[in-house]
């Protein structure tokens, strides 16, 4: 099993690595039972994903995966960034084994988490 | 940066020049079919039989109890298939643990498919067998007893003695995997009081592709490949002679040095482990504290995973490996580590580092330079981290 370049620049120099106080949204996914766990922050502005980060527990994958995501939708409106799936992710990574398919479902779900998340804390408010 | 720094031996191991200069003549000069009536035949059967005698004297046991095999799996198959089969009228039920290899442990479970019953012993947070519940196991249908010598991944080494002992009292053959012990410690088939015992030439500075199986004179066991008569009719197929001669050379050496390289291999392991131990909060050591392969420092490091390790460690020009399942093609954590009663997110995280013979007080101190830092930087980016 070998890695893209591309995953490996990720994983080694992962972007928007932490946690944001006072977020927006968050999403967890994964399960570290399963060896994957994922949390991503958002800060929403006008609708505008204006900041992501994310911190995971997982291989080297899961990690990359996490990274290229937040890459992806940083910047982008709501609506655009939902549109985004794995196979997004696996294209900007230049491709992932086949074993490893499953952690770019995990970026997605993330994502998809965090939006929600955010999504109910606006409705309570 | 340093060189290349390679710390797992117990997936394979360099083959000693030596071994590869006593193979090279038995590829382009002595390459007749050893079965071959002409004379030309005789120096690769003479090669074969004096392979089989270097075997035999490392395991203190009787040339004609040996038969070479394509490798440790092969060895693996071949006495439980074998034996299980041959002795299918007196019993159906075999009994090994949870933490065999996968060469024995789906041997097992294929053996299931065929009707046989497989009991899986458990085992302590060491590692070791739990005996009584290996007794309580046996029944009048038991006909095979298969427990390794050494675990492959956290280095325990079992009470095989003992297991023997059991075994006797019942009339049940014994069998052990002995694939990360032939070599690296004395393995003694008498003091053992095994009836069948596999070994694998590569683990220990071998070539890879051949093995051997030790089978006790008397043991009732099947062939597991058909065809020509050879290795007396007990495993068909011409024989690999470069190989079989490398593992003779192999155990001649292991024989004169083995000993000595594996107190100064535990000198650098003990180092190894007492480093990380003071720079790295929040680990594990897996395994046994004394009754454990003197190469082998397996440990779980706590909220991190273990191919993120390895990719940083490789990054840093260091190969190790892991149980963690993103190392396998299954997405459950080690089975051996599992069965010792560690928990799977902990499990996930585990690093296993087998020293051998090239390596050096100079390797130790790059992996204790280099481990905290990426241990400290994949611990920042993980959620389980709560600091």
């Amino acid at each position: 099993m070998v890695y893209s370049e591309k995953v490996m620049e990720h994983f080694m120099n992962p972007r928007n690595v932490g946690e944001i106080e006072n977020a927006d949204g968050i999403g967890e996914v994964g399960n570290p039972v399963c060896g994957d766990l994922m949390t991503l922050y958002i800060k929403v502005q006008d609708n505008v994903i204006t900041d992501i980060k994310f911190k995971t527990f997982g291989c080297g994958a899961a990690i990359a995966t996490s990274s290229m995501i937040t890459e992806l939708v940083k910047g982008k409106m709501i609506e655009e960034a939902l549109k985004i799936t794995n196979k997004d992710v696996i294209e900007g990574l230049d491709g992932l084994p086949p074993i490893k398919m499953h952690c770019s479902l995990l970026a997605e779900e993330g994502l998809k988490a965090a939006v929600e998340d955010y999504r109910k804390r606006k409705e309570n408010k | 940066m340093g060189g290349f720094i390679y710390l797992d031996h117990g997936s394979s191991t360099p083959t000693d020049p030596r071994v590869v200069d006593a193979m090279i003549p038995y590829f382009n000069k002595f390459y007749s079919n050893p079965s071959s009536v002409y004379k030309f035949a005789k120096e690769s059967n003479e090669a074969k039989e004096n392979a089989r005698e270097k075997v035999a004297k490392l395991l203190s046991a009787n040339p004609e109890e040996i038969v070479f095999t394509g490798g440790g799996t092969e060895a693996d198959n071949f006495a439980i298939k074998g034996v299980a089969f041959a002795n299918s009228k007196r019993g159906n039920h075999i009994i090994t643990s949870k933490i065999e290899h996968h060469a024995v442990l789906n041997t097992c479970k294929w053996l299931e498919s065929q009707g046989f019953k497989v009991t899986y012993v458990g085992v302590d947070k060491y590692g070791v067998v739990d005996l009584n519940e290996l007794k309580d196991a046996i029944t009048d249908r038991t006909i095979l007893i298969t427990i390794m010598h050494a675990n492959n991944e956290v280095g325990t080494i079992e009470p095989i003695q003992e297991i023997a002992e059991i075994a006797k009292q019942k009339d049940i053959y014994l069998h052990t995997d002995a694939i990360q012990t032939v070599g690296k410690m004395s393995v003694d088939v008498n003091e053992l009081g095994v009836n069948l015992l596999s070994l694998s030439g590569h683990k220990f500075y071998g070539p890879k592709g051949v093995g051997a199986l030790f089978i006790k004179k008397g043991v009732k066991i099947d062939s597991l490949l058909h065809g020509g008569y050879h290795e007396r009719n007990k495993r068909a197929g011409t024989e690999n002679i470069p190989g079989i001669v490398g593992l003779g050379r192999t155990c001649e050496i292991a024989m004169e040095e083995a000993e000595e390289e594996e107190n100064r291999i535990k000198t650098l392991r003990d180092r190894l482990e007492k480093g990380i131990t003071e720079k790295i909060d929040d680990i594990i050591i897996n395994g046994h504290p004394e009754r454990r392969l003197k190469g082998t420092l397996n440990l779980c490091v706590k909220y991190i995973e273990g191919e993120s390790m390895l990719l940083q460690l490789d990054y840093n020009g260091i190969a190790a490996s892991s149980g963690s399942a993103c190392t396998s093609d299954s997405l459950e954590p080690s089975h051996v580590l599992t069965a010792m009663g560690i928990p799977p997110e902990v499990a996930h995280g585990s690093l296993r580092f087998t020293l051998g013979r090239e390596n050096t007080s100079g390797d130790i101190d790059r992996v204790l330079e280099v481990l905290p830092s990426i241990v400290k930087r994949l611990r920042e980016m993980s959620p389980l981290r709560k600091d």
